[in-house]
Parts: structure tokens; sequence; C-alpha cells
């Protein structure tokens, strides 16, 4: 399930902490599954918590509490947009209607060829740079005006 | 440059340039000088935290506790293992300072924590990154390795005999996890609930071991404190708000951004700072202190200062020195919404007054907003908030009803008027015209 690289890359995780606390590492690991994966399945979060010796209801239970988690399929590119007050302010809310109008697609969809899953967002921390948004958890894009949207657009290929 | 001015700064000096986070330009800046004489002259741990109390700093995540307090609060000559950690769990809305700590200046939050490592008796820290800002969470680690390659942290710091190793632990998308007893849940690899106190982190913290908890600029602002002293760090802010403090301004204004200020500076120096109103329009209302804090009219606001007394006096918050600008275009109801579903949304659903009161909020002020107000339903609101604070294990449920409170006291005849005549005082392309979203292209 969970390929040599990213049990290498989990195994670095679980040494930042004491070596009788090794659950601490399941946040990293889920993502790092998800990583892989493109998704979180019930079977990644299973392999993530037997790696890590713990309840597998218990690593359920992290993977559905955070909401960069991704349990149903994504499309390649997941773009997230903040719409909070601060972002709002500055055209966060316009920028997710026009994301909606160019993709045709509304909140918690995914175009028809797989590409773009879009979603709405919480605040996340970069109020400074709104209209923001992230692409695939990783990616942080500021002040998105039409002009910035089109752009990004036209990259995610 | 994301700090975009600054009154008399500590914390931004010197940040020009991609590098002024390496560690080479930290050192270069003076950086690690304050750990090295720290551990070279072997201070007692006692008059570190002196220096830290002496400062006043109060604490920079929201409660404005004092640091040195809480420090002298540890059990640091009990034996066994203590925890300092960090919270970079930046979720607040309006808050994005400590991103530009950890993008400009990570090594000031390493070696703030290692000399509060020190000060405390902690060998171990951990610093718990938003997740969003991912790209500062893999930096955090770059810095880490940097420091750990120079001997500032990890065993034996500069041959002192004194250890103190320190990771970086990345958020998944929760606010609450900023709360720090949920942060620590976090850490050991729960879901983020908090945790019912007493006990309190420093007896019962990180797996049931004392642990100090600060937030990302209180760490930060350490060095400074312990390069120039406690006394002189106080004298740059004002009585009882010691220091400079970052505050980060968003909304309608022309330059939206961090800017470095004494505390004390009043909020109208700040605005002029941020280049003014957008559009030359006036000022309506601003959250002074994040989301959380309640919101400040305009008049009040102009004559308010930024300092934890002076934003008390005005009725609301210091907080995070989150600065939300908002001007005439704006819709009060509209932006209360906003802010009651993210309440609503990230409620852990531990506390049923808060679960169930945070749904209710949202769907109350949604419904007026969508011109389906009913007659009583400020009142309403009004008793669902009452019912939640207090009720509850940690502060969310209070951070969701001050706004409400705040909103419907100061604009209640603009909720009246959206139950009454079923649309918005402010018409639907003014606010659009606000945002400034389609300038471009208009």
């Amino acid at each position: 399930m969970l390929t040599s690289e990213s049990l290498k890359r989990i195994d670095r995780e679980i040494a930042k902490y004491p070596v009788d606390q090794k659950q601490s590492a399941v946040m990293a690991a889920l993502a790092i599954a998800q990583e892989q994966q493109g998704w979180l399945s019930s079977e990644a979060i299973e392999a993530v918590a037997n790696y890590l010796g713990m309840a597998p209801v218990a690593a359920y239970e992290v993977a559905t509490f955070y909401n960069m988690y991704d349990l149903k399929p994504v499309g390649k590119y997941k773009v997230s947009v903040c719409t909070n007050l601060p972002c709002m302010l500055s055209g966060g809310v316009d920028a997710g209607e026009y994301l909606q109008k160019k993709l045709g697609i509304g909140y918690n969809e995914t175009t028809a060829d797989g590409l773009v899953t879009l979603k709405e967002s919480e605040c996340m921390g970069a109020c400074g740079d709104a209209p923001v948004m992230i692409v695939n958890n990783r990616r942080m894009c500021s002040w998105m005006n039409p002009e910035q949207i089109d752009k990004l657009l036209a990259e995610l290929k | 440059m994301a700090i975009l001015g600054a009154l008399n700064p500590m914390l931004s000096v010197g940040l020009d340039g991609d590098k002024a986070w390496r560690l080479a330009d930290y050192v270069k800046r003076g950086g690690y000088s304050a750990l090295r004489r720290v551990l070279e002259q072997k201070m007692p741990q006692g008059e570190v935290i002196n220096e830290v109390k002496k400062s006043v700093l109060r604490g920079r995540g929201g409660a404005g506790f004092p640091t040195g307090l809480k420090w002298s609060f540890m059990p640091r000559s009990f034996p066994g293992d203590k925890y300092v950690v960090c919270n970079s769990d930046e979720g607040e809305p309006g808050t994005f300072k400590d991103r530009d700590i950890l993008r400009y200046n990570p090594h000031s939050v390493i070696e703030g924590m290692a000399i509060a490592g020190y000060a405390m008796g902690a060998a171990r820290g951990y610093n718990y990154i938003h997740g969003e800002v991912w790209e500062l969470y893999e930096r955090f680690e770059e810095a880490l390795d940097e420091a750990r390659a120079a001997g500032f942290i990890g065993s034996d710091l500069l041959g002192s005999g004194f250890s103190f190793d320190l990771f970086a632990h990345h958020g998944y998308g929760a606010y609450i996890c900023g709360e720090e007893t949920a942060l620590l849940e976090s850490i050991e690899g729960k879901k983020g609930q908090p945790r019912f106190k007493p006990p309190f982190p420093a007896s019962f913290g990180l797996y049931g071991k004392p642990t100090t908890i600060n937030n990302t600029e209180t760490f930060a602002s350490i060095p400074y404190i312990m390069n120039m002293g406690g006394e002189a760090y106080l004298e740059a802010g004002k009585p009882n708000n010691g220091g400079t403090k970052l505050f980060s301004v968003s909304g309608h204004v022309n330059r939206p951004g961090n800017y470095e200020i004494p505390l004390g500076t009043p909020f109208a120096t700040l605005l002029e700072m941020a280049g003014g109103m957008r559009g030359g329009r006036k000022l309506k209302a601003c959250i002074p202190g994040g989301s959380s804090a309640p919101v400040v009219p305009a008049a009040t606001m102009m004559n308010a200062t930024m300092d934890y007394d002076g934003i008390s006096k005005a009725g609301s918050m210091l907080g995070s020195g989150a600065v939300i600008v908002m001007d005439e275009t704006t819709c009060m109801v509209k932006a209360l919404e906003r802010l009651s579903f993210f309440y609503y949304e990230e409620s852990c659903g531990q506390c049923t007054p808060c679960r169930e009161g945070t749904s209710w909020l949202y769907k109350v002020v949604h419904r007026i907003e969508n011109g389906q107000g009913r007659p009583g339903d400020l009142d309403l609101l009004e008793s669902v908030t009452t019912n939640i604070m207090g009720r509850t294990i940690c502060a969310l449920g209070d951070a969701a009803s001050m706004p409400v409170q705040s909103f419907i006291k100061h604009y209640r005849d603009e909720f009246a008027y959206h139950i009454e005549h079923k649309k918005c005082l402010v018409p639907v392309d003014v606010q659009r015209a606000g945002s400034g979203f389609f300038t471009a292209t208009v």
C-alpha cells in the first residue's frame, strides 16, 4: 500500500518524537500517504495506523478531523479558495465565483475531465495577500485577481 | 518584502533580500549572540526569566498573558522530561504575522525557543506550523538543519552541557489547534480537541509532562529582549505593554501587510502606514485583534492606541494584532455571516453549547442576510451567545459569540433594516466595488 519512498519519509517523521510516541507522526504520515495516492482511502489510513502501531479508528479520527485530508478522490489539482472575511473584503468571494464560472463547476465539484476540484476554504493565514488560494495543499497563490486566476488555470494542465 | 513598514523596529530589522532567513544572515545581524551569552555565562535560569518579566512581554498569540510569569510556572528544577512548544498554527482570520516571521526570521524563533528551553529546563521543543503555509514548514525544517549543524540546537550546545533539540510539526487544517491544549493533543497524534483545565500545561502538558506553549512572535522577541535588556524593551513600548509588535493589516486599505510598531502607537498612524483607505473611502469599522475580537466603530477606532490596554479601552481586544479594516461599502450583516460560518465550521464539536450554538448563530445570521430574518431574531442571537459563553471547555465558543454581540450592538439598525426590508442597506454593486476584484477587467 505505502511505497518504500513514503515509508522512508514517514520514518523521518517518527524520528522527531520520543520512541514510545510513534502516534505523533500520524498527521505527517497521513499527509504523505495522501501525496502518494492523491487522496486518502480507508486502506491507506489503515496502512498508516498499522505502520505506527495505533488503532485504525484512531487514525481515521485524525483523518476526518483535519480538513486538508481528502477522504474522497479529487481532481489532479485541488484549488482551495479562501472566502473568509479578510479575503472577502479584497475579493475572495468574487474570486471563487469567477473560478466557478470559468470552470463550469460549483464548490466541492470536479471538472468533467478530472482536472480541477474546487473547494471553499477557511483562513490560510495570508490575509495580506488576499485573495488567496492553495493548489494541492502545497502551493499558495497570492493576489489572485482575474488576470492571475486566468494565468493559474492555463498552467493547470 | 512583506513587512511593509516599521517604526523603531526590532524583529524586522535587516530582513532585506531572499537570504535574510538563512543562518549566516541571522548571525550577521547579531543572531544567536543572546543564546551564546546565556550559555557561556551559565546565567542562572531565574535571571533569564526575570529579564523576560522585566520586559513585560505579553503573549503575542492573542491572550496577552505576561510571558515571564508563564515561564515561572514551570517546575524547572524538577527532574524528568519537560517541553517547550511554539504555536505557529496561525489561523485566526486576519492574522498573518507569524507567516512573515517564519519566512524572513525563522532563526529568531529557534534562538528564542532554545533560550526558553534553558530557562525552564526543557531539553526538547516542537514548533507546530499551520499546514496551509507548507513552504514555511519546509523552510523551518531547513533552518533547523542549519542551526543543528552549527551547534545552536542539539546536544551539549556550544560545549555548555545543556542540550536542546527542536522539531517542526505541521497542522493540516483545523483552526482549533491554535488553542494550546488542542495543539498538544494534535502533536500527540489525536484529533485536536481542547483539554479541560486545570491541570494546566505547566504541570500536565505534552505527553503529560510540564510544557510551556508560546506564540511564534513571543519566542522571536526573546533574543532581542536578552540583548537589549528587559527594561529597554519595555521602554520601547509603553508601561504594561512592552516592546514593539507586528500588526497584520488587511481589508480595505491600500497596502495590506505587516507593520512593526511600538505598542501604544495610534491606530491612525498604522492606518496611514498601510496606505490609508482604499479608493479614499471612509472607514466604517475595524476588528482590531483578529476575527474573535469585538468590532469597533470608526470614530472610536480613530482615537485608539494599538496596545493591550488601549484596545481594551476601545471595547475590544488586541488579540493577535490582526487589524481588519472595513470601509463604508461593507455590509455588516454579510461580514458577520461569514465569520459565524467560520466558527460553526471550526467548532471541534466537543462541548454541546458551542457545537449546537455556533450552528444556530450561523443559521440565524444567514437567514437575516438572505431576506428571511424574523422579528425576534436579534434577541434570539443574544440569547444563544449568552448560553454559549462561559459554558465551554475552551474559548472558541466565546470567540464565536463576541463578534455576534458586538456587531449587533454597534450596527443594530443595519440588522433591523435587513429583517424589515428583506434586503441590504449597502447595495450589492457597491459591496462588489469595495472588494476591488474586478477593477482590473471592468
